[in-house]
């Protein structure tokens, strides 16, 4: 009984380590702890867990996570604005949500186009988009895509995409981070942030 | 085992938590691959982008190992490109071309030196697009697919070379190609000279043939299609005058 009970924690060990920031060591860590205190951890966790287990869905409209579809910020009539965002996936979502600057729609493509991992616009959901730019009223599409060559790639590729539909296409601005000190910034950012300069 | 040596990154893959598996078309060693140690972290992002130069030193216990890479950022190009769609595509194609196309670990001294004054033109000169079909033909010779353009492969003449036989990649003359025109590849002027051109008709011809051997000759060796970039590229330069 000893040993089935060892295992079981060694198991659930395993499983956290296999968890992004947690290696086997802070897995052990974090499972001594959550055991230490079970009632304030280990119970309220394996218990949203389950729930979210139970209800979590990707929104079919916009490709979030959520527990309901479509998800909460597809259903807010306040958020009918004719933006969409594009992001590259759900965690930007929670990014853009953080900073509470964008009161319309997303759109999550699931990931970036990439010759070398063999992703192309068929593993994106940007046929999605272009239907829901043609079916929504949508005014403004945002690209928020990294400032890497695939982010671009892309960018570039949506817009070749909607070039037919009447909607506005911009993107994110490229330049020097709040709190960023020149010396710090690689070349290409300083590059980036003296063609995108403005007047002052 | 170790060695110095400088290249041009093309592809980036996530190694585990923090680390990166980088592969580097260098001068002296060819393309070749190493881990980077913290070259998945967001410090490292902005250095770690395709068409970077980097210094590297790469060192492995033994020859065979994969070893690992320190590097030094010696120029970036990511930035300069990252508003022209068909720069972009094209850096993507270079990529993707070397990365599929070449031999790990065997130099290429001459592509190497073609592909960095292609990478630093992209953008910068009005006459890259250009650059970069040359580019391709240097990388078909490179692997062994190199065209003749030298004489008419129907009558032996030398000059007014203006098609390609798709089938033997050598020149065909106005008049040695007049009866069957339409079936052959064109032949601008600036591919047979080796010199860059602005003329973006003559430019798509090249990319026309270029493509064709690469789509019917060099891939299907390989087991892979064109890459999608290349695609986007020639898309992109029909759209410019």
């Amino acid at each position: 009984m000893a040993d089935r009970a060892g295992n079981d924690i060694e198991r659930l060990i395993d499983l956290m380590a296999k968890l992004p920031g947690l290696g086997p060591r802070s897995a052990r860590r974090a499972v001594l702890q959550m055991i230490k205190k079970r009632q304030l951890l280990l119970n309220p966790i394996q218990q949203a867990m389950a729930n979210v287990s139970a209800t979590v869905r990707e929104c079919t409209i916009c490709g979030n996570v959520g527990t309901t579809d479509p998800c909460n910020l597809c259903q807010s009539p306040d958020r009918q604005t004719g933006q969409i965002c594009v992001v590259a996936d759900v965690v930007d979502v929670w990014a853009m949500e953080r900073s509470g600057v964008f009161k319309g729609r997303y759109h999550v493509l699931g990931g970036l186009l990439s010759a070398l991992d063999n992703i192309g616009p068929e593993e994106l959901r940007i046929p999605r988009l272009v239907q829901r730019v043609a079916d929504e009223q949508i005014t403004e599409v945002i690209l928020a895509l990294n400032a890497t060559i695939d982010g671009q790639t892309t960018a570039h590729y949506i817009a070749d995409q909607l070039e037919r539909s009447d909607v506005t296409i911009s993107s994110l601005a490229q330049g020097v981070p709040i709190g960023g000190e020149l010396d710090y910034l690689d070349d290409g950012t300083i590059s980036a942030a003296m063609k995108a300069r403005k007047s002052f | 085992m170790d060695w110095r040596d400088e290249g041009v990154l093309l592809s980036v893959r996530k190694h585990g938590e923090g680390s990166a598996i980088l592969e580097i078309l260098t001068e002296h060693h060819g393309r070749h691959a190493g881990v980077v140690r913290g070259g998945g972290s967001r410090r490292m992002a902005p250095i770690l982008q395709p068409g970077a130069q980097l210094s590297v030193e790469w060192r492995a216990r033994l020859e065979d190992h994969i070893g690992s890479f320190t590097i030094d950022p010696v120029k970036s190009r990511a930035a300069a490109i990252m508003s022209d769609r068909a720069a972009l595509a094209a850096m993507g194609a270079v990529a993707a071309l070397l990365t599929v196309g070449l031999a790990e670990r065997e130099a290429h001294r001459a592509l190497y030196q073609r592909t960095i004054d292609l990478l630093d033109s992209l953008g910068e000169t009005p006459d890259w697009p250009s650059r970069y079909a040359l580019w391709e033909l240097a990388l078909l010779t490179d692997v062994g697919y190199g065209l003749d353009f030298s004489e008419c492969a129907a009558t032996g003449a030398t000059q007014d070379l203006i098609y390609v036989s798709p089938k033997s990649g050598r020149a065909v003359s106005r008049d040695g190609g007049a009866d069957w025109a339409d079936r052959l590849l064109p032949l601008p002027r600036f591919l047979r000279l080796d010199s860059a051109e602005e003329d973006m008709a003559e430019v798509r011809a090249a990319l026309q043939t270029t493509g064709h051997f690469l789509e019917n000759w060099f891939m299907p060796t390989l087991g892979k299609q064109v890459p999608a970039a290349r695609v986007r590229l020639v898309s992109a330069l029909g759209k410019q005058s």
